[in-house]
């Protein structure tokens, strides 16, 4: 049997080249990693701001950041952000950075604002790896899909109306895609329902301070 | 290697045997993210790198891959290539990788890159195969961006828009040339349009050089290949 040697050849060779491919991958992480957080942590801030359109608040949003540590009743098994935001002390809004974790491919993440009085101001998708022509219509800058969230809450549409129309829900699907609306509208729903049991809470804490 | 072959190797990548022109390889990003001019020279200019360091790496270790497992090695090595050009455009042109999204961790399906590790760097020294690598890259690039300036044109009326996610500052609406455009050609089937129209263009002008060469031949020194012809 000649063939036992070359296929222990064999295995050490992609055993090798996986190890240095790795290493690669490794350290061109570790070069660009801190880059990447704080491009994706300006991408956040610049969309806050739009986010809470048609709200009146003092001071600057991202002061008044809220880290929300894993385990909560989020979406996304990390944790979460809520950006909080006053009129002259009083809560006025929250913006919730959540990830879905049940698209189509990856976790999504999403930008949630929402009024103290429970009504959504805009939904944005922050990143996301859905497929291209079919679920990335969720972004904002290949279609309007996601700005039909604007004015919803808990009572609009009420209970089972939290579902894509062939659900027997009240919002438009995407065509060519279930999985992913079906992601989106489970996140906002449940972040809807977390802000109406933990609202004053919300309100109250202490900004999370740097290195927290 | 000689200049002189590196230099057929070129052409041969730019002109003779584009990926995108003749080969027709890597279609799916050449048709979806050639919608303005930037774009297309971003994705061209991170598929010419992946190809030639694919090249490079393929053609490096080519003596001691046995061939049964040479697949699965190509594999490995495009693919942790790509997942580095996705992280340094994540970190260093964010609204680059924003704009091309999924695209740029989909260069390792591009069928042009295994082609080339197993056509040619399998089978040729590394020096070779980084001008194979370099020319391809760069013939699907000019594919790219020609379709992207097209296609920007017809159908945004504008060129150049954009040029801030590469060079960096505040966004720019490029050179405005009509107002408002003719949206089907930003749509896919504009995409499939552009594309025929350049394989028809390159076809049309490899025609007309060759009447041209054989129009200024002697009679008796006209053959099928050309190839001893000289003027009179």
């Amino acid at each position: 049997m000649k063939s036992a040697q070359g296929i222990f050849a064999s295995a050490a060779t992609l055993t090798l080249i996986a190890a240095i491919c790795t290493a690669l991958v490794a350290a061109t992480y570790q070069l660009t990693t801190s880059r990447i957080s704080a491009n994706q942590q300006a991408f956040l801030e610049q969309s806050l701001e739009p986010a809470l359109s048609g709200v009146s608040y003092d001071g600057s949003i991202t002061a008044s950041k809220l880290v929300i540590p894993a385990p909560h009743e989020l979406p996304g098994s990390d944790a979460a952000v809520v950006y909080r935001a006053y009129a002259e002390g009083r809560p006025a809004a929250a913006l919730f950075v959540v990830t879905a974790r049940d698209g189509y491919s990856g976790p999504i993440r999403l930008l949630i604002g929402i009024r103290a009085d429970g009504v959504v101001t805009a939904v944005r998708v922050l990143e996301h790896r859905e497929t291209p022509g079919l679920g990335d219509r969720i972004d904002l800058s290949r279609s309007d899909w996601v700005k039909q969230f604007d004015g919803s809450s808990m009572i609009n549409p009420n209970f089972g109306g939290w579902a894509i129309k062939r659900d027997g829900g009240e919002f438009d699907q995407l065509t060519g895609a279930s999985i992913t609306p079906r992601a989106v509208i489970k996140a906002i729903s449940e972040t809807l329902v977390y802000f109406d049991a933990h609202r004053d809470e919300l309100f109250s804490l202490p900004a999370t301070g740097e290195g927290q | 290697m000689t200049t002189g072959e590196s230099i057929e190797q070129l052409r041969a990548g730019l002109w003779k045997d584009n990926p995108g022109l003749v080969q027709l390889l890597g279609l799916c990003p050449l048709l979806a993210v050639t919608t303005t001019f930037v774009n297309g020279l971003a994705l061209g200019f991170a598929t010419l790198v992946v190809l030639a360091c694919s090249n490079v790496l393929v053609s490096a270790t080519r003596r001691w891959i046995r061939p049964e497992i040479r697949i699965p090695i190509y594999v490995l090595i495009i693919a942790s290539l790509v997942t580095c050009i996705e992280l340094m455009f994540k970190a260093w042109f964010p609204s680059l990788d924003r704009s091309l999204g999924i695209f740029i961790p989909l260069i390792v399906t591009n069928c042009a890159i295994v082609a080339r590790a197993e056509v040619f760097a399998s089978r040729n020294p590394v020096g070779a195969s980084l001008a194979d690598g370099i020319g391809m890259g760069a013939g699907f690039t000019l594919l790219l961006v020609t379709i992207g300036a097209f296609r920007e044109l017809i159908g945004q009326g504008s060129i150049l828009s954009r040029l801030d996610m590469i060079l960096g500052g505040d966004p720019m609406a490029g050179i405005t040339l009509i107002d408002g455009g003719w949206l089907l050609a930003i749509l896919p089937p504009g995409a499939f349009f552009s594309l025929a129209l350049a394989v028809a263009a390159k076809n049309v002008i490899d025609r007309r050089r060759e009447a041209a060469r054989r129009a200024h031949m002697p009679r008796n020194l006209r053959r099928a290949d050309g190839a001893t012809a000289t003027r009179a």
